[in-house]
């Protein structure tokens, strides 16, 4: 779906993206982490050809950008950089005005493609006020009104629970997975874990403009072939299993072994009560730090 | 694309505030000629003002003749340079630009937008100074015809033709501003810093016109021709500033809009 190759942005002399292979598959959920300043909204104003590539390719449903922008745009929806829209009209006036820009859809079809776009989003209900009134949450929603205006093939979405509140984020989180079963390939950047976590199926990681991961999230978090537990004898338990606990914190043990039930059966066997026992993963966070430099915000005397 | 630029500019309050603004200041001058019975001497003060003492039917130029140095250039540096820095500023620039909307095409939108509005002023402003010049100043007989500047008579279907002449010729000085606007509007990210830049070239101008030792210069200034519309109505037509200021516009206007569509083509979008 999009498919990026040594994909290089230079402003001056900063390199905001570094030779990036990006790959999102059909019907993918992609995950686009990364710290503030890492280059992911470089990268995703690139993908939509709003800034232009020093060098490399980028394709985006089999067809290059920004050449065939014409052709692949109409079939993306996006929201890059919090969502903006014409402060003095309402929310309604602003998708109408929107879905007339471009290769407009047929005239007759627009107020309903307008209400279908704000039911989604839950604006439905909407009044004439103008933007300007809005709440976040409100323009956040909008915003992803105007991203779904099209019923596109692909969202390419930054920050889309920006602003929103745990409820609004809760819903959108929703629409985007039914969305997604519907067909939807999304394209999810983001800081935050576990918005990411939560939604995505693949993920990739952006360090300094680098790609430094990418894979499925079920292997960057599969098991690490150690189980944790709580008993409240620590001392027996250790014991039992002779040298193959590797680390203790009080009545909590982590103990090298991939089967955690053959596990129970033996401590309890042993006569070790168990509170709680489950194999070790890694969470994306650890993925992430480990992957990662600290924050490009962060420029300290070195 | 066209449509909804025009849809834009004719559905904002400011778009009509603006014109009125712009209106009300001939409308001033006509009331208090009309008062006060005092015209400006023959060949002195703004074009056309005293000839309109005779005949009120004259006064839509004279009407041009008081916008055209300053509050219509205004009006028009405020629009174009409000185009592309303003959407960038609101940040609609890159919801337009993905929509998509070819980077060229929003570039001629926004012009034919900014000239619509060019248009619809000079308009209003004619219709409306007709209609105070002939009420409040009173009109010549239809007989005998208007008087041109050089004496002679003008039929009234000759007036018109030429009124219609000079009103297109301020509309072409018009987009002389408005592509140098425009350019500016797609290099800076302040609609304000696009629109003031636009205007310290007009004032430049301006300025450099009065003053003797830029005669070289003189030839090639902005603002230089700009009130030849008055030789329109000179018998017989006077065509060789029109001619020339028409031609100066036209390179100003190619020399601009070329720079602006070279420029945002190729710019990164980062607002």
């Amino acid at each position: 779906m999009i498919r990026t190759e040594g994909l290089t942005k230079r402003f001056g002399p900063v390199l905001a993206v570094d030779r990036l292979d990006l790959d999102v598959r059909e019907g993918d959920v992609y995950g686009f982490l990364g710290a503030n300043g890492s280059g992911k909204t470089t990268t995703v104003r690139m993908l939509l050809g709003l800034v232009l590539a020093t060098s490399g390719s980028i394709e985006v449903m089999g067809r290059p950008m920004p050449r065939s922008a014409r052709e692949v745009l109409p079939h993306v929806g996006a929201l890059v950089e919090g969502p903006a829209a014409y402060s003095h009209l309402s929310g309604r006036a602003n998708l109408a005005l929107f879905d007339a820009m471009g290769p407009a859809g047929p005239r007759s079809s627009r107020a309903r493609r307008v209400d279908d776009a704000l039911d989604q989003v839950g604006l439905g209900g909407v009044d004439r006020r103008p933007v300007r009134t809005y709440s976040l949450g409100m323009r956040q929603r909008l915003g992803l009104a105007l991203a779904l205006l099209r019923q596109p093939r692909l969202l390419v979405l930054d920050e889309p629970t920006n602003g929103l509140d745990p409820q609004g984020i809760h819903e959108v989180r929703d629409l985007l997975l039914a969305l997604n079963a519907s067909g939807t390939t999304v394209f999810l950047s983001s800081h935050l874990l576990s918005e990411v976590g939560h939604l995505c199926s693949r993920v990739g990681v952006l360090d300094g403009g680098r790609m430094v991961v990418q894979e499925e999230l079920a292997v960057l978090l599969q098991p690490t072939g150690r189980v944790v537990l709580t008993t409240p004898e620590p001392d027996t338990a250790r014991a039992l299993l002779d040298g193959r606990v590797d680390g203790s914190d009080g009545e909590r043990l982590v103990v090298r072994d991939t089967d955690p039930a053959s596990l129970n059966a033996r401590l309890v066997a042993g006569g070790v009560p168990v509170t709680s026992l489950a194999e070790e993963r890694r969470t994306l966070e650890d993925v992430v730090l480990e992957a990662s430099r600290p924050g490009s915000d962060r420029w300290s005397r070195s | 694309m066209i449509a909804v630029e025009l849809r834009k500019m004719l559905l904002s309050r400011r778009t009509w505030v603006t014109i009125l603004l712009i209106d009300a200041l001939p409308t001033l001058v006509a009331i208090l000629l009309a008062v006060t019975d005092l015209g400006p001497r023959p060949g002195t003060g703004p074009a056309f003002l005293s000839a309109v003492m005779t005949d009120g039917s004259l006064f839509p130029l004279a009407a041009l003749g008081i916008v055209l140095p300053l509050f219509l250039p205004i009006a028009v540096a405020l629009t174009a340079g409000e185009a592309i820095a303003g959407e960038g500023q609101q940040g609609t620039l890159r919801y337009v630009l993905v929509r998509p909307v070819g980077r060229t095409r929003l570039l001629v939108a926004k012009l034919v937008a900014v000239m619509s509005f060019v248009v619809v002023t000079v308009l209003v402003v004619a219709v409306t100074a007709y209609i105070t010049g002939t009420l409040l100043l009173g009109q010549e007989s239809l007989t005998t015809g208007t008087t041109s500047i050089s004496g002679s008579s003008m039929s009234t279907q000759e007036l018109v033709g030429r009124t219609m002449l000079a009103l297109a010729y301020a509309m072409l000085c018009m987009l002389g501003i408005a592509a140098i606007a425009l350019f500016l509007s797609t290099v800076t990210e302040s609609p304000l810093g696009a629109a003031l830049g636009c205007l310290a070239v007009l004032i430049a101008s301006t300025l450099l016109l009065t003053l003797e030792a830029a005669d070289p210069l003189k030839p090639y200034l902005l603002t230089r021709h700009w009130l030849a519309f008055v030789d329109l109505f000179r018998d017989p037509i006077l065509w060789r500033d029109v001619l020339r200021g028409a031609l100066l516009q036209g390179v100003y206007v190619v020399v601009f809009l070329a720079a602006g569509w070279a420029n945002f083509t190729t710019k990164d979008v980062t607002v």
